[in-house]
């Protein structure tokens, strides 16, 4: 990095605004607060957050409002219709698919979260790592992403869970164990780019410490990335989960998700098409909301749309 | 000034050389490193393909023997290499008893090339078509229509269009076979292609606009403009061009998602294609036919990802600058 001169206090003194053009009238909106205030400006995106807080409500409440046990076997109900009492309906075991299919909702999205979540820790912190030392580390970590990148990562998944076994936990480092590439890259990529922008040269060459450099640049500007990606990935665990369970290689047992329950209503699905539909719909609603505010958020934090 | 062009164009063969041979050997070695680790996983696998309880010990030996599986697992993994590279990917030790896996996989590999490839097709194309009638017809009634399509696109799993597809025009309506079959391989392709294809078009239709969005709005299209070219000129000479190019770094990877894709579409439609003898294989822990089926998805998705680089090298001159200051 290039010698930066550092200026006193004594030598940066504010010059007082002689020129009434030049005073700022508008308040003053932070980042944060223009991107609230776009996102709530966007109908598609607000309305998708409506679906996704229905969403959500329903995966925490549903199971206890219908007042129906998702595991309790009723051989007298078995395969009927949706009413009154079954909202959507039961299965080939008089079990209510409301119920069932909210606790199944429940594991996908935890199963996702968890996921983003590793992603995005572990991506950021070997990007970051990456970005920091340069050189020799980065070309050597970047060859380990280039070859997981490499493979198919669907078929990964598939090999470590028969690895690890056909359980949570082996879902989790299964699906989590490629993911984290694509973080790592934006990561190291924004933050090489910001080192090398003027505005953070301006700040140091202002007496910016590191401390402030990360606060107010390095971690605005990659947090929003991090979003965004964040927004991509949910849907896209929901999906891997959903298509594992669906061929028979993702939870086993007694586990429900909302794959498993699809798969489960696609044996039957000529006689009882409901079985199927209403996992399958409660599914694309979910992620169609999570792609929607995905896309809303794109260019809600993004500053350069004003409107 | 001709002597110049010549200079150019002699420098231009020369870096370009070395970039495709760089890119190569490159992906030689990841290649190698992946069938290590492919390796590395079928020996962490759980159970053994001959876990029936009739064998006893000698003759579960016999087996292992056999098929040179008591020798040191280094010998092993080498062995397995030479052979990767003579073509001769071993021979499967359950599904199909003492069968070259080679022979499995010819029958099953042009059924899925075929799907996938009708998919890659019908996809791109209505994508691309999508995608530009939404970025000329913007913030109209069609960009609205042509948004929708394809977020609904990207958010349906491609096996819930199948099962949906299946049971509507399969099921209901029967105007398609619900199962592949063939004697009618054509007709009964027709919805496994639209159900593979559909995430494929999506994608492509939403990167398609915003390309042409940002293309539509640049300085060049404003000079071409006042330069006084007509509207279709514009279009097809700066516009597409430019737009277009980008678009080849997205299909890749889709052509890979539809290869994964494929294991539950061909599983939802009974394809017997290569998809669906992986799925077999991992169930019925056939090793061999595992490990050869991942490498030769990975060799497949490597290739791609080559031509893809190579191509878009030899597009785009700035890319192969900067991938040289590497």
């Amino acid at each position: 990095m290039m010698e930066v001169r550092v200026y006193s206090a004594e030598e940066l003194q504010r010059v007082g605004i002689e020129n009434e053009a030049d005073v700022i009238t508008r308040p003053v909106i932070s980042y944060w607060k223009g991107a609230i205030l776009r996102f709530k400006k966007n109908h598609i995106a607000m309305f998708a957050f409506g679906l996704f807080v229905l969403f959500l409500f329903f995966t925490l409440f549903g199971p206890a409002l219908s007042g129906e046990n998702y595991t309790e076997i009723d051989a007298a109900n078995r395969n009927i219709g949706p009413n009154g009492s079954f909202w959507f309906g039961t299965d080939q075991l008089g079990r209510d698919l409301f119920s069932r299919i909210w606790i199944g909702a429940r594991l996908s999205v935890i199963v996702a979260l968890v996921c983003s979540g590793i992603q995005i820790v572990f991506g950021s912190i070997y990007g970051g790592i990456m970005a920091y030392f340069g050189g020799k580390v980065d070309a050597v970590m970047m060859r380990i992403i280039e070859v997981v990148n490499s493979f198919p990562s669907l078929l990964v998944t598939l090999l470590i869970m028969m690895v690890v076994g056909k359980n949570v936990i082996g879902l989790l480092i299964a699906m989590s164990i490629t993911s984290w590439v694509g973080t790592a890259r934006i990561v190291r990529g924004q933050i090489m780019l910001l080192r090398e922008s003027e505005y953070v040269k301006a700040s140091q060459l202002l007496g910016g410490g590191a401390a402030r450099i990360i606060k107010k640049h390095l971690l605005p500007n990659t947090i929003s990335l991090l979003i965004l990606d964040l927004c991509s990935s949910i849907p896209d665990y929901i999906f891997t989960e959903a298509s594992l369970s669906f061929l028979g290689m993702g939870l086993g047992g007694d586990i429900i998700s909302l794959g498993v329950l699809i798969s489960d209503g696609k044996t039957k699905m000529q006689f009882y098409p409901w079985q199927m539909i209403f996992p399958a719909v409660v599914l694309v609603v979910a992620v169609l909301a999570f792609n929607l505010i995905g896309d809303g958020l794109r260019d809600a934090l993004d500053p350069k749309t004003v409107n | 000034m001709i002597h110049y062009f010549f200079l150019a164009l002699l420098s231009f063969g020369v870096a370009m050389k070395k970039y495709v041979l760089k890119r190569v050997i490159t992906a030689i070695f990841t290649l190698l490193a992946i069938t290590l680790i492919l390796f590395i996983l079928m020996q962490l696998m759980p159970g053994s393909p001959f876990n029936d309880e009739k064998l006893n010990e000698s003759q579960r030996a016999a087996l292992y023997a056999k098929y040179g599986l008591d020798k040191p697992i280094v010998i092993q993994f080498f062995h397995y290499v030479i052979n990767m590279f003579k073509g001769d990917l071993g021979v499967s030790y359950k599904i199909s008893k003492n069968t070259p896996i080679t022979q499995l996989i010819a029958s099953r590999l042009p059924i899925s090339i075929g799907v996938g490839f009708a998919a890659v097709s019908i996809g791109a194309l209505i994508g691309l078509l999508l995608g530009l009638l939404a970025a000329f017809k913007r913030d109209t009634v069609w960009d609205t229509l042509a948004t929708v399509i394809s977020v609904i696109g990207v958010s349906v799993p491609s096996y819930v269009f199948a099962l949906a597809l299946s049971y509507q025009f399969g099921f209901k309506l029967d105007w398609f076979p619900m199962l592949f079959s063939a004697k009618d391989v054509l007709g009964s392709s027709v919805l496994p292609s639209v159900s593979l294809s559909m995430f494929t078009m999506a994608s492509i239709a939403r990167f398609t606009r915003a390309e042409m969005i940002e293309v539509l709005g640049s300085d060049y299209m404003l000079l071409a403009e006042s330069k006084g070219l007509s509207g279709n000129k514009i279009v097809f000479a700066h516009a597409l061009r430019n737009a277009l190019i980008p678009i080849i770094t997205v299909l890749a990877p889709l052509v890979v998602d539809l290869m994964t894709g494929s294991l539950v579409v061909e599983k939802i439609f009974s394809i017997p294609g290569v998809g669906s003898l992986l799925v077999n294989a991992i169930q019925s822990n056939d090793y061999n036919v595992v490990i050869a089926l991942s490498f030769i998805y990975s060799a497949m998705y490597i290739g791609i990802m080559l031509v893809v680089d190579i191509l878009y090298g030899v597009i785009d001159p700035r890319i192969r600058v900067a991938k040289e200051g590497d």
